[in-house]
């Protein structure tokens, strides 16, 4: 966290006055049995005592799942309590990696589960690119001596606060058959597309829809990271006379580099974890063209007839394992970025 | 806002601004229809979509569709107890006149001339335009208050923000508390613990967070959805990298005047440390206000829906009311857009500095 801004304090003097009130009477209630707990167990062991109650929430809701997960996807059968489950030892895991061609997905036992790696890993490709080339573009017009530079950055914004069942239901709407898109279209001497019928449309708007949504984010981040360059090597270059272009390839994106990496792969672990917007816009439809890895988790654990929690988890496990190395990649990168 | 309309005026001198070198370069003009096509694609949608929500279910399907909500007007006519539909039409010899629809019978309407009684009108259905007037259908609005479980869900979602993030700022402070101030055996250890447990979306959990869920007795109750989230460690991390920085000669006075470690707590340290916990409370409320896949998988019920499970099984349904879901979906959007008006500094200052969201 940086230093806190003058306005930021006075809104936090605000809240003080106000919203504080009933959890102050909270804090006062339980100084009494806190101050007694605080004799009882001596000074040196209330650090454990602040931590206990997120440390229980995190234990049960996240350590262990984490473990039960992996217990599960050793497991078979329709039971929910791991006590009534079978142990199946592999073989959920030997039927989501049986291929006999790996990038064919119709080859493979689970071809649903290969085919949402697929889609996903298109939409990676696609997404993180153009999410990030646009953010780029935004936070570099963003950072020139431009007028009403706060009002343009928070048009980019502001979607990023926006549900993604709001984002999609607004888009949605403006695509369908008879919807504003069509309408431009017919306007213009074109035919209606029908775009959540086909499967390459539906990939575009997935696409473009979570573009629209998170490219804010990254901008913000990526202005951050303009505004740290400092202003002299600017008045240098400017002084030398050198080219924009110059100026961007050879001060910029040097300087910008290590935000840069932070950002995509930030947006890499967002993008692996695609569901929300997208379940809303197609439905994974048309068929399965738009189906990804979190949506075929939900589908075999939840919505099925047979809730297959066994196989839902061993495809959890595949996809923590891919987090896994992402996040450790984003804290090298930030590292990296902070230490220059 | 009035600084956003200020700033909004001063569009027009962005024009000739230039990066002072007295012409233009390419990169300029690039800049300006970047920020226009910009301001087009970011806010035409959701104006869109506003403007859309207050038409008829009629005017809903019209294509290509109206840019304004339209409504048709009614004009009372003697002899007649309801109102009559007005319509702009063509009569035989080609004289255009304003009547009221009487009834339709096939493809023939029955018309009466609202200012003389005695003039009907026999006229074809193609010969004839309604003659409408900017209308905006509230009652897309007021309907689903009444209807549907709308307010059910619109209460959950409240009760789902409020107490999580109550929840959350309280058990994460003091979590942030015990981590910054004391040095104490195992510190490190769940300092690593907060950091690894960044790394587990709820995503990678699913299956096994529903079942402690389901042995707990908590699926179809909002608890369900408050609990699992409610140790953020982004939140944890977020107030101990805040609280490090505050002086640690103001706790050990207060020590010396006798204070209970508590007491330091929510007395000395949490109002210095409210910057920080401002910014965690706007995170946390819209987490669980646009939380959507956590809810679906534990909330089967219709009466425990929040808003965004509600909204997506409305528009999920065989016959898509969309007059009703596009006014729900204005709805839910509205308190974000509050948040967003008031807070702006504080939720980017809070993304750029801390690169969460």
């Amino acid at each position: 966290m940086a230093e806190p801004d003058r306005e930021t304090t006075a809104w936090g003097d605000k809240f003080k006055g106000v919203a504080a009130l009933p959890v102050q009477a909270l804090f006062r209630v339980l100084e009494g049995p806190l101050m007694a707990l605080q004799r009882v167990v001596g000074i040196r062991a209330m650090p454990y005592v602040f931590l206990l109650p997120n440390l229980a929430f995190f234990g049960i809701f996240v350590v262990i799942p984490l473990f039960i997960n992996f217990a599960f996807s050793l497991t078979g059968g329709t039971q929910v309590f791991l006590s009534d489950r079978v142990y199946v030892g592999t073989e959920q895991y030997s039927f989501l990696l049986d291929c006999e061609n790996f990038v064919d997905p119709v080859t493979c036992r689970e071809d649903r589960f290969w085919k949402g790696i697929f889609n996903t890993a298109t939409f990676i490709f696609f997404q993180v690119t153009f999410l990030v080339l646009f953010s780029l573009v935004t936070a570099l017009i963003l950072n020139r001596k431009i007028r009403a530079r706060g009002f343009f950055r928070s048009v980019f914004f502001f979607p990023v606060l926006l549900s993604p069942v709001v984002v999609a239901l607004i888009w949605k709407w403006i695509l369908l058959r008879d919807g504003l898109l069509n309408a431009f279209l017919v306007s213009i001497g074109l035919d209606k597309i029908l775009f959540f019928v086909s499967p390459e449309w539906s990939m575009f708007w997935a696409i473009f829809v979570s573009i629209w949504a998170h490219m804010g984010f990254y901008t913000l981040i990526l202005l951050a990271g303009l505004q740290a360059i400092p202003p002299d090597l600017y008045e240098a270059a400017e002084m030398d006379g050198t080219a924009t272009e110059r100026i961007f390839w050879r001060i910029t994106l040097p300087l910008l580099w290590p935000n840069l990496l932070v950002v995509v792969v930030l947006a890499l672990i967002k993008g692996v974890q695609i569901f929300d917007e997208v379940f809303v816009l197609t439905g994974g439809g048309p068929g399965t063209a738009t189906q990804f890895i979190v949506q075929y988790i939900y589908n075999t654990g939840f919505t099925e007839q047979v809730q297959n929690f066994g196989l839902a988890a061993a495809a959890s496990v595949v996809l923590g394992v891919v987090l896994f190395v992402l996040t450790l990649t984003q804290l090298a990168a930030t590292r990296r970025r902070d230490n220059v | 806002m009035s600084d956003a309309l200020a700033r909004t005026r001063s569009l027009g001198s962005l024009i000739t601004a230039t990066r002072g070198r007295g012409r233009l370069h390419w990169t300029d003009i690039f800049t300006y229809v970047y920020l226009a096509l910009g301001v087009l694609l970011m806010f035409g949608p959701v104006v869109w979509l506003v403007l859309s929500s207050f038409k008829t279910p009629a005017g809903l399907v019209e294509f290509p569709p109206t840019f304004l909500p339209l409504g048709q007007i009614e004009v009372q006519v003697e002899g007649h107890d309801k109102p009559l539909p007005l319509f702009r039409a063509t009569l035989e010899d080609g004289t255009v006149r304003d009547l009221a629809q009487v009834r339709r019978i096939g493809i023939v309407s029955q018309m009466v001339d609202p200012n003389d009684v005695s003039q009907t009108y026999s006229i074809p259905i193609n010969d004839r335009e309604p003659v409408r007037e900017f209308r905006l259908a509230t009652e897309n609005y007021t309907d689903p208050l009444e209807r549907f479980n709308f307010l059910t869900y619109l209460r959950n979602s409240v009760i789902v923000t409020v107490i999580a993030t109550l929840i959350t700022l309280l058990i994460n402070s003091m979590a942030a508390y015990g981590l910054a101030i004391y040095e104490f055996r195992g510190r490190n250890a769940i300092m690593l613990l907060v950091i690894g447990t960044l790394m587990i979306p709820i995503t990678v959990i699913l299956v096994p967070v529903y079942l402690v869920v389901t042995e707990l007795g908590m699926v179809n109750s909002l608890w369900a959805v408050i609990l699992p989230g409610a140790a953020t460690p982004t939140g944890v991390f977020l107030l101990r990298q805040y609280m490090l920085t505050i002086p640690k000669d103001l706790i050990e006075a207060a020590r010396m005047d006798k204070a209970s470690e508590w007491a330091i707590y929510w007395k000395v340290v949490l109002p210095l440390a409210l910057p920080a916990i401002a910014v965690l409370a706007i995170f946390s409320i819209m987490w669980r206000w646009n939380d959507f896949l956590w809810p679906l998988i534990v909330l089967n019920r219709s009466e425990v829906y929040t808003l965004q499970v509600g909204l997506n099984a409305f528009q999920g349904e065989l016959d898509v009311q969309w007059h009703y879901i596009l006014a729900m979906t204005v709805v839910t959007l509205i308190p974000v857009v509050l948040v967003f008006a008031f807070l702006q500094k504080f939720i980017t200052t809070g993304i750029a500095s801390s690169g969460m969201k």
